[in-house]
């Protein structure tokens, strides 16, 4: 973790330059004139003119305190404009999961208990399409249709009526009836890979005497194959979780653009652009501590799931 | 046998049989296998790996089906219950299951044909298990990896009886006790890893067992274990057998335990059974010329070979070319990344051996005794932790190959050679033969490109194989011919010490003593000593002139082989010996097994 914060902060602070030479970068263009006795100011007031490993420690500081610094784009408090669009972020990226995996597993457990049939054939194609298809075209499409067809509206996850609204049910059923077209989105190319995945693995293990010997002793074929093989060739599908957490928050950076969500994604780029480095930090910071939370997650569930790990 | 008989016959109906009574004059046919075929379709065609099986199996007694790999015994065995794997399929005959005639369903006739029901029915799913179980060879996978002992095998029981997970858990624990698994109480909530190979297949018994079935199928169970854990599953299973009146099918290549245990036997090749009978008949007066060859192949092991003799009268046993002086292998000692001490596993313990020139050098012991490490580390592909390797080069300088580095053991390297195990997946299925052999060559680098192809048909010729095999690839050999090519690789670099870790274990009976022979060859031409490392006694008998018995990475006894066979010194040689069948049913019954416990 410390090392993380550490690599992080070196990150942010590591393209030259600060905020203000791009603030005065952004004034000079706008025809104002730089003050530099005003800058060399805010530069001290900012800490900026001190070494590195003390701005770290200041920042670090005031994080482990739960405050993120102040974000100088938008002259608020850091942890207050992440806040709201990490949890929908994260909201975003468990209903993606749950998606995926409600549609991988008996996917590829049918494709693979049937192989080379009609219904294996035409999970194969539709996972190949979803795989090679970019998400921000499959975006575009799945919003033309949903405008045109069902006449939703798609942008964004709420409707401007709860944009700024407290939370409430009616918040909730709102955000569940935008949420899906992203979800989809998002999920299809995981969803193909998972399918493929859960497919070579069952493979692998539907021919295994273990299986014969359950057989043998009388057990259904269904409940078999439920039972014995693909509980250990589910394992990957676990493994998932550790990388599918920071992949839907920084990876859907353009999905969100073109969907225009209130996620995290678009806000983390705006700030490294700007070089607002106290968001952008706070961001880095978060993702990392996502992944590892979120491997370590996984490697909980897989030790939970599979005895021949727990006892090594 | 009745060959004449329809193969469709309506389920339940009266099936005449006369042939075979106990002594009150019951018929004893519990499972009638008629006329039975079993194909695997592929794209070229069908391919019939059981071809017209007719086989009976009675009451009480045990059938063994013999037959080399290949011989569709297996596949048999499964076509029973239908469950062969895809792209395999039952093309004809019956499996009468005369369940009338059975201590539990006396009384009332009810005859089910196996193979009128389909594979995915009720009717079959209750028969499998509850009244036919399996045990499968591979002790090791045939048991889910992640499911508890306990959950195995009661869910047999639960299948096909209504029984409260209570009740489920003590009939359980009784069937684990039934089957000798120490501490029952605690092996119930175990997974099968945690298991020796042995308690594994007692497990598998115990699964099976779990219904009281009328018919037992084993398919190879003992294959996988040693010798001494191999007798104990055949005394449990006969044993369970005498108190239940079970009819046992009981699949094996090994005519020791065949000897052992068979009331009758079939002798299955290329499909067909070409000989059946009784198990004195057969071992006495073979009639098929198969099973005489089959026969004769395994008394030919178990004695000296007669070649070796005669050569060792021509040329006698020179001085110690190899000799392991106090080697001792620690795995995974050390400090931990606490910096707490680590005790690692000693895998060989002190061993004093030595090989002479020109000499067959056997290690026997069962698996994990350490006998392919000590192999290893005497060759230097292991670090030695202790301890001296001599070895005595062409030249008569002696090195210690112990505290080498890799450059200067190229050179050694290049002497003393290995042959693996496992002919299947020690050729790298993408070269053609001519490369496997050559690789050897190329990486020492001294001979041009047209030289090391001379070179190679050479080897080819020595080892028996026809120089067509240059331009082809592993899998258009058999395992036999295979080994061949394992062996040219071998020697292709002129060395002098092969060492042999259980390079005649993965093949059948009848080519072992072949690819012996074509080893006693090629010592008498290149003039080789080798250590050859085998779990089977038989084996070294018939190769080695002396013998090494390793017990848990101590050498416990090393002596002349034939004295150390039939005058075995130490007490786990002893137990060893007692533990091996014996391919001969009269002796049956007459060895006294001696069972050995260390005392530490």
């Amino acid at each position: 973790m410390f090392a993380v914060s550490l690599i992080a902060f070196a990150l942010i602070t590591a393209p030259p330059g600060d905020y203000l030479t791009s603030f005065a970068a952004t004034l000079a263009q706008s025809g104002d004139v730089v003050d530099e006795a005003r800058l060399d100011a805010l530069r001290e007031r900012y800490g900026f003119d001190q070494p590195f490993i003390v701005q770290y420690f200041r920042w670090i500081g005031g994080v482990l305190q739960g405050d993120f610094g102040i974000s100088f784009e938008w002259q608020q408090p850091v942890g207050q404009l992440i806040w709201e669009r990490m949890a929908l972020s994260v909201t975003l990226a468990l209903a993606t999961l749950m998606f995926t995996w409600a549609l991988a597993l008996p996917i590829g457990i049918y494709s693979a208990v049937r192989k080379y049939s009609i219904g294996d054939y035409v999970a194969t194609t539709i996972g190949f399409i979803g795989l090679a298809t970019p998400n921000f075209l499959f975006a575009l499409v799945l919003m033309y249709v949903a405008v045109v067809y069902f006449g939703s509206d798609v942008s964004g996850l709420f409707s401007e009526g709860y944009q700024d609204a407290p939370w409430s049910w009616a918040k909730f059923g709102d955000l569940l009836s935008h949420i899906w077209i992203p979800v989809i989105i998002l999920g299809t190319s995981a969803t193909a890979s998972l399918v493929r995945i859960m497919r070579a693995n069952l493979l692998d293990e539907l021919y295994r005497p273990y299986v014969t010997t359950a057989r043998a002793k009388g057990l259904s074929e269904w409940r078999l194959i439920l039972k014995y093989p693909v509980r250990i060739a589910i394992n990957p599908f676990i493994s998932t979780i550790g990388w599918a957490f920071p992949q839907l928050i920084s990876g859907a950076v353009i999905t969100a653009f073109v969907l225009s969500l209130p996620t995290s994604g678009p806000l983390m780029l705006q700030a490294l652009l700007a070089q607002d480095m106290y968001l952008a930090g706070a961001f880095i910071l978060l993702l990392c501590c996502l992944s590892i939370v979120g491997m370590l997650v996984s490697d909980i569930l897989l030790a939970l799931i599979d005895p021949r790990i727990r006892f090594q | 046998m009745d060959s004449t008989a329809p193969s469709t016959m309506p389920r339940g109906a009266p099936i005449p049989n006369t042939r075979d009574h106990d002594n009150k004059g019951r018929d004893t046919t519990v499972l009638e296998i008629r006329n039975l075929s079993t194909e695997f379709v592929t794209k070229r065609g069908a391919f019939r790996a059981v071809d017209d099986v007719s086989l009976e199996l009675h009451a009480g007694k045990t059938l063994c089906v013999v037959g080399e790999s290949g011989s569709g015994k297996s596949v048999m065995s499964r076509s029973i219950l239908q469950i062969v794997d895809p792209p395999g399929r039952v093309a004809a005959g019956q499996v009468l299951l005369h369940r009338h005639r059975t201590a539990r369903d006396a009384g009332i006739e009810d005859t089910v044909d196996l193979l009128q029901l389909s594979p995915t029915s009720k009717a079959i799913r209750n028969l499998r298990g509850r009244d036919i179980a399996m045990i499968f060879q591979e002790p090791m996978s045939s048991l889910s990896p992640v499911h508890r002992i306990g959950d195995q095998v009661g869910e047999a029981i639960r299948l096909h009886e209504r029984v409260s997970k209570k009740e489920m858990r003590e009939r359980t624990l009784e069937l684990l006790r039934k089957v000798e698994i120490p501490n029952p109480g605690k092996a119930i909530d175990q997974f099968p890893f945690e298991f020796s190979g042995g308690m594994r297949q007692r497990a598998m018994i115990a699964m099976a067992l779990a219904c009281n079935p009328t018919v037992l199928i084993a398919d190879e169970p003992t294959t996988a274990l040693d010798v001494t854990i191999q007798a104990e599953i055949l005394d449990l299973i006969r044993s369970i057998q005498d108190e239940s009146d079970m009819a046992v099918l009981f699949i094996t290549h090994d005519m020791g335990v065949v000897a052992e245990i068979a009331d009758e036997i079939a002798v299955m090749r290329y499909g067909k059974v070409v000989e059946t009978g009784d198990v004195y008949d057969i071992f006495e007066a073979p009639q098929h010329p198969y099973t005489q060859r089959l026969l004769n192949s395994v008394k030919e092991l178990d004695q000296p070979s007669e070649r070796r003799l005669a050569m060792r009268q021509a040329r006698p046993v020179g001085a110690p070319c190899l000799v392991s002086d106090g080697v001792t292998k620690v795995f995974g000692a050390g400090k931990n990344w606490r910096g707490r001490e680590a005790r690692g596993l000693l895998a060989v313990d002190r061993a004093d051996l030595e090989l002479r020139k020109g000499e067959n050098l056997g290690i026997v012991g069962e698996s994990g005794s350490g006998k392919t490490t000590l192999g290893r580390c005497l060759q230097r592909v292991y670090d030695v932790t202790a301890g001296h390797v001599l070895y005595t080069a062409e030249d008569g300088r002696e090195l210690d190959l112990a505290p080498m580095t890799e450059n200067q053991l190229a050179g050694p390297w290049r002497d003393i050679r290995t042959v693996f195990q496992d002919p299947f997946s020690s050729l790298n299925p993408r070269m053609t033969i001519g490369q496997i052999i050559a690789e050897p060559l190329v990486v020492a680098g001294k001979l041009t490109a047209p030289e090391i192809r001379d070179r190679v048909f050479e080897l080819l010729e020595l080892v028996g194989l026809p120089d067509t095999a240059y331009m082809r690839y592993p899998h258009a050999f058999s395992g036999g011919q295979r080994q061949r090519v394992s062996i040219a690789r071998a020697i292709a670099p002129n060395p002098r010490i092969i060492i042999a870790d259980e390079a005649t274990s993965a093949l059948d009976v009848s080519l072992r003593t072949q690819i012996l022979d074509l080893l006693l060859d090629l010592q008498e031409r290149l003039d080789l000593s080798f250590i050859l490392i085998s779990h089977d006694i038989a084996v070294i008998r018939y190769f080695c002139d002396r013998i090494a018995v390793m017990y848990r990475g101590r050498i416990v006894e090393a002596g002349d082989t034939e004295e150390v066979c039939r005058n075995p010194a130490h007490d786990y040689t002893r137990s060893l010996l007692s533990a091996v069948p014996v391919a001969d049913p009269r002796m049956r019954g007459q060895k006294q097994r001696v069972r050995y416990t260390e005392t530490t």
